[in-house]
């Protein structure tokens, strides 16, 4: 069988969790989103339950759901911070975070708490080695 | 592959499944494809178009003898006498309490001779069930589930495309026709779990891989469980060991029309009681208000009390809403009644609705 990392894309500049989550760190803020391989197993994104603007989320805790027809799956926080902006467009198009779960498909901006836990995320190809063991 | 993969049981179309790129995953002792392409789109297609799922895993039971009939309408909770040959029958299978072991289709293909589909998860309970209750009956039980491929050919234009595809004459809703599929003898019968019009066949495990290829080829959308959950849910068919329980009676779940208790069946003194005095819960099928999606075992809520708990929950595709049905109590089973679901901590506000949530265009 193939590499299970050679079906789906993953960016080069992104910062990923084990736990199948990614970020995008500008400066002392990010995006945080889930991962291709994420989104494929969860299968068609029919409701994302977001947190409230304003909220704090703790590195490797869930701050979120995000649900397909058949089941619920956690978001796990990969860095920790303040929410500053939550992707609204998802409460009427959720199958974005399947179509683009890099960009239109992103689930919430981040005010970073302790931007020194990024060096704790892997890279790309540490991901994509975690994925294919 | 891990263990418990390799200990469950493949249908004869696993092979299939897996080219198809299909999710399998474990469903009562089988290894079942949930989805192929995706649940809303297997969904849709047996909505509007037609689709197919790999039911093999289903049991069939063989029921033959002089007493045949007198034993079944001992056993099977609806008037078994009114099937004429060639006819299909929906009945509970109960235990003397009105506990529902099974809920089944009953076909008979002769004057003593009947064929039971059983639930999977409930086939070697049923098979025990049904050996004790028929000693004192002159009739033979047969477990024949290995003698079955069973594929369930659902949606608007279920019987054009099986006209066309296999040549066969398809018998009308609720009932069976002896049929010959992949040149093999087949029961072709006129019954899904989906609210769509369609057929399901009972074919020779050996023709199922090139009956499904065949089908696929004229256009058939392969659909799995997960699909079939949502389909089944949408128009409210009871599923076996979420709505109906050994701990529930026929009445409560809404299954009073398939109970006939004047034939004497195991378990019509009780269900009688429940039909004349009422339950103190009963069934209901409810719609979520704005967002959320109900699960299963969700509390249901009024004001600060368990008034209840879902039985089955989802995003329900053809409504594009969350959905399910749960047992409350009686006096709240009105349609249009507001109550609120416990999802996960946060109470999300919804209102029983009417059977069924959808109901097909005609």
């Amino acid at each position: 069988m193939a590499p299970a990392s050679s079906e789906g894309t993953y960016p080069e500049d992104l910062r990923y969790h084990e736990e199948h989550d990614w970020a995008r760190i500008e400066g002392d803020q990010a995006t945080m989103g889930i991962t291709w391989y994420a989104q494929d197993s969860l299968g068609e994104v029919v409701f994302f339950d977001p947190p409230e603007v304003g909220a704090t989320i703790q590195k490797d805790s869930s701050y979120a759901e995000v649900e397909s027809v058949k089941a619920v799956s956690d978001v796990i926080a990969p860095l920790s911070g303040e929410i500053v902006e939550v992707n609204d467009a998802l409460q009427d198009n959720p199958e974005k975070v399947n179509e683009d779960p890099y960009g239109e498909g992103w689930l919430v901006k981040v005010r970073l708490t302790a931007p020194e836990e990024a060096e704790t995320l892997l890279g790309v190809q540490e991901y994509r080695k975690m994925l294919d063991r | 592959m891990s263990d418990a993969a390799t200990a469950t049981r493949r249908t004869p179309l696993y092979e299939r499944h897996v080219e198809l790129g299909a999710k399998l995953v474990p469903f009562a002792g089988w290894e079942m494809p949930v989805q192929y392409e995706g649940i809303r789109e297997e969904h849709s297609a047996v909505r509007r178009h037609v689709g197919m799922f790999d039911v093999s895993h289903m049991g069939e039971v063989e029921v033959e003898g002089h007493d045949a009939l007198a034993f079944l309408q001992r056993v099977l909770s609806n008037d078994v006498a009114k099937i004429e040959i060639g006819g299909a029958q929906y009945s509970c299978l109960c235990q003397e309490d009105g506990g529902v072991l099974d809920d089944l289709f009953v076909y008979r293909l002769g004057a003593d001779r009947f064929l039971i589909v059983t639930n999977a998860a409930n086939h070697g309970t049923d098979l025990a069930w049904l050996g004790r209750q028929s000693r004192e009956f002159d009739v033979i039980v047969r477990d024949v589930a290995d003698r079955y491929a069973m594929l369930a050919v659902q949606g608007p234009h279920a019987r054009a495309v099986l006209t066309s595809a296999l040549g066969i004459e398809l018998p009308p809703r609720f009932h069976v026709s002896h049929v010959r599929v992949g040149r093999r003898p087949a029961l072709a019968c006129g019954t899904g779990y989906t609210g769509e019009d369609g057929v399901e066949l009972l074919i020779d495990p050996e023709v199922a891989s090139p009956i499904w290829a065949e089908l696929l080829d004229a256009g058939v959308v392969p659909c799995g469980l997960g699909a079939r959950d949502t389909l089944r849910l949408e128009v409210c068919f009871p599923l076996h060991g979420n709505e109906l329980t050994p701990e529930r009676n026929p009445i409560e779940a809404g299954l009073g029309w398939c109970c006939n208790e004047a034939t004497g069946f195991i378990g019509s003194e009780t269900i009688a009681r429940a039909r004349a005095e009422g339950t103190a819960e009963t069934l209901v099928a409810f719609t979520i208000e704005d967002k959320g999606i109900p699960r299963e075992g969700n509390p249901v809520l009024r004001g600060d009390e368990q008034v209840g708990a879902v039985t089955s929950g989802t995003f329900a595709p053809s409504l594009e809403l969350g959905a399910g049905m749960a047992y409350v109590s009686a006096e709240l089973a009105e349609p249009g009644t507001e109550i609120e679901i416990d999802v996960r901590g946060k109470r999300r506000r919804a209102r029983i609705a009417s059977k069924p949530l959808y109901a097909k265009r005609s």
